[in-house]
């Protein structure tokens, strides 16, 4: 089976009022990594919780569908259900809830009941990726992103990723706070993801985190919109360059908008 | 409404009872004296739960007849789910309304001398040692008309002793059963653990009935000498309709630490009070309850370290979820008097709104009267935190699942400290049904 597809089409988002996504269009297919690179302020966020369906952003037009379903119709767990995923940036601490309670809440409530998976099986799986990831094997005991570490709670993130295995996944700026190490781990999960049933869109400020996952296609915002999109080659460029030859390019003199939640 | 009613037993019944179980005569003097006190006495005041209309006094029968059990295999189902029933030698005391119904002492503890027994025969055997503590130093039986009462019409209850340097390993459990609807509970539980002794022990009320229209009045009195370390679990799930008076105190001498883990699951309106009063230098108190309220309850939990002792620690932590109509107050009063320096008194409530019609009051109070000291108090009412549910549902799981994972986070500090795995699995599964 050929992965699935995302489609953002002329996507508009508006926070308390405040218009912060201006017509975003996006199609990411499975096997595809798709970066979204800018500065600050731009909506890069935005666009991520909006299609996760975050409870304060509001969607005023345009459409996003996976594989050609209205996911702006179904509730956020339908959202995950149906195959997507997203890594935040800054995940809620859940006190109370183990770690590993909450992953196996998680990966059954895309089974059926009465076919659940088994304990064993759970523990074996959990045990292999936090292996991968470097995690310490106390965390799945610990309440749920309470007291982690920034990067504990990245690497959790990718654990997330890893166990739950979406057909679509973003990554919310998963690098930031990330020492070298961290990065490399981070990566090495994301990686591990790779394949043609998979496709991923990575919002970063950072080109560094693409010398370790190397993107298909890379995309920069500002204002709301994505305004420039091209190969590796772009993000190479924004490395070396900044984004004020974008800017002029384009005419843009301040390339915020609104404020990003 | 003012009008006093009349106490439904008076002192010629009071001391033929007695009389009936061969009770000291201490024990009958000082019911007496409380019957008369009781009449004049005021009712204890909650902060912000008016109380006048309660039922406190009028019940017909001090004791109903109830059976005793020949072994833990007649218990019902529900109260073996609360037993280990896998091993033979352990600490338990099953009561059956009034009746002392079930008791075994594990071969560890009666070699070590510990003392664990019904009220009644704590009375009779341990006279002496019952009189020096019960209602002298925790709990007084003059503090007001309930506490004079519980004195006047005892009629159950539990007394453990723990003599000095003996730290038993295995808990002690008591199980109180409401399973008449006519019974009325005055219950009483002493534990008494002398210097450097240590010991575990965990309580249920548990009502069998659906409803009653009956009054339980239960006072615990702990009492843990120098260096001694008490922990003390209880999971109380009293029928709707039983109106409930519980008072349990703890005294700590010198470094002596007292726990609880309090699971309060009534289902009709209750009065709480919880009380550690920390009289040792470097003597330590930790409150943990967890309350889930439901339909029409009214609920008063007011819990309260006291220090007297330098270098005292007191940690009071309360977590509360209200549903449908019900309604609660939540007192959390951290004390340091004059002369406790370098004490710390921290405390956390938080109440969790799942109903619009429900209410819930949340009141930290700190009241310092020392300079050396730290302090510190977290208070919060709300409903579930629509960022946490989003999160959750984020992985895929359901709105009803999220809730139900947060909820029970919310309640797992007492869950995960009770020592007996049979009571945590009964108030994990208390709080589901209650939530629900």
């Amino acid at each position: 089976m050929a992965g699935s597809v995302l489609s953002i089409k002329d996507l508009h988002v508006a926070i308390e009022g405040k218009e912060i996504l201006k017509g975003v269009n996006l199609e990411i297919k499975g096997g595809e990594i798709h970066a979204i690179m800018g500065p600050n302020g731009t909506g890069k966020s935005t666009l991520s919780s909006a299609i996760m369906g975050h409870p304060k952003y509001e969607i005023t037009s345009g459409s996003v569908t996976l594989d050609g379903e209205d996911v702006l119709e179904m509730e956020v767990d339908e959202r995950a259900k149906a195959g997507l995923f997203l890594a935040m940036q800054y995940p809620s601490e859940i006190n109370g809830v183990t770690n590993a309670d909450f992953l196996r809440s998680a990966v059954n409530s895309r089974r059926e009941e009465g076919k659940e998976i088994s304990l064993m099986k759970f523990i074996r799986t959990m045990d292999s990726k936090m292996e991968l990831l470097e995690m310490d094997p106390d965390m799945a005991q610990r309440y749920l992103n309470e007291g982690f570490s920034g990067g504990e709670k990245k690497r959790n993130e990718i654990l997330q990723l890893m166990m739950i295995e979406p057909k679509i996944a973003i990554l919310d700026e998963i690098d930031s706070g990330l020492d070298i190490d961290a990065l490399k781990v981070v990566s090495k999960g994301i990686n591990e993801m790779r394949g043609e049933d998979f496709g991923c869109l990575i919002i970063t400020h950072y080109q560094r985190l693409l010398n370790y996952i190397t993107p298909d296609h890379v995309h920069v915002m500002m204002q709301g919109r994505v305004v420039k999109s091209g190969g590796p080659e772009l993000a190479q460029r924004l490395e070396s360059e900044g984004y004020d030859w974008i800017k002029k390019e384009l005419g843009i003199e301040d390339e915020t908008v609104g404020h990003e939640a | 409404m003012t009008t006093e009613l009349k106490l439904p037993f008076d002192q010629e019944y009071i001391k033929s009872f007695s009389k009936d179980m061969n009770e000291p005569e201490w024990l009958t003097e000082l019911r007496i004296q409380s019957l008369t006190k009781a009449e004049a006495l005021p009712l204890p005041r909650p902060d912000k739960t008016k109380i006048n209309n309660w039922n406190f006094t009028q019940f017909d029968k001090l004791i109903v007849k109830s059976e005793a059990f020949a072994s833990l295999n007649e218990l019902p189902e529900q109260v073996k789910a609360l037993v280990d029933m896998e091993n033979n030698d352990k600490n338990i005391y099953v009561q059956r309304n009034n009746k002392p119904a079930y008791l075994s002492l594990s071969k560890e503890s009666q070699e070590k001398g510990v003392i664990f027994t019904d009220i009644y025969t704590a009375a009779r055997e341990h006279s002496d040692l019952l009189k020096k503590f019960f209602m002298t130093t925790a709990v007084k039986a003059d503090e007001h008309k309930l506490t004079a009462l519980h004195a006047a019409f005892l009629n159950g209850g539990a007394f453990l002793y723990i003599p000095r340097n003996v730290e038993l390993d295995e808990p002690v459990q008591s199980v109180f059963i409401h399973d008449d609807e006519e019974a009325s509970v005055f219950n009483h539980v002493l534990v008494v653990a002398e210097d450097n002794s240590s010991v575990t022990y965990v309580e249920n009320y548990i009502s069998t009935v659906e409803s009653s229209n009956s009054l339980f009045n239960i006072v615990t009195e702990v009492i843990a000498n120098s260096n001694a370390k008490v922990l003390y679990g209880a999971v109380d799930t009293l029928a709707k309709g039983v109106t409930t008076y519980v008072n349990r105190r703890g005294i700590a001498g010198r470094d002596a630490r007292i726990e609880w883990a309090l699971g309060l699951m009534n289902d009709g309106n209750t009065i709480s009070e919880n009380i550690t009063n920390l009289i040792g230098d470097g003597s330590f108190g930790d409150t943990k309850t967890v309350v889930v309220g439901r339909g029409d309850q009214k609920q008063n939990f007011t819990t309260s370290v006291v220090h007297f002792g330098k270098n005292t620690e007191g940690f009071i932590l309360k977590h509360g979820v209200m549903k449908d109509s019900a309604s609660s107050i939540f007192n959390g009063i951290g004390k340091i008097e004059h002369g406790a320096s370098k004490s710390n008194a921290v405390q956390e409530s938080r109440v969790l709104m799942l109903s619009e019609k429900a209410r819930g009051d949340a009141n930290p109070i700190l009241l310092i009267d020392e300079d050396d000291v730290t302090a510190g108090h977290a208070a919060s009412v709300g409903r579930v935190d629509p960022l946490q549910l989003y999160y959750l549902m984020s992985r895929g799981i359901s709105q009803k699942e999220a809730e139900r994972l947060i909820i029970h986070g919310f309640l797992a500090p007492v869950v995960n400290v009770l020592p007996i795995e049979g009571v945590k699995k009964q108030l994990v599964e208390v709080i589901e049904r209650k939530v629900k």
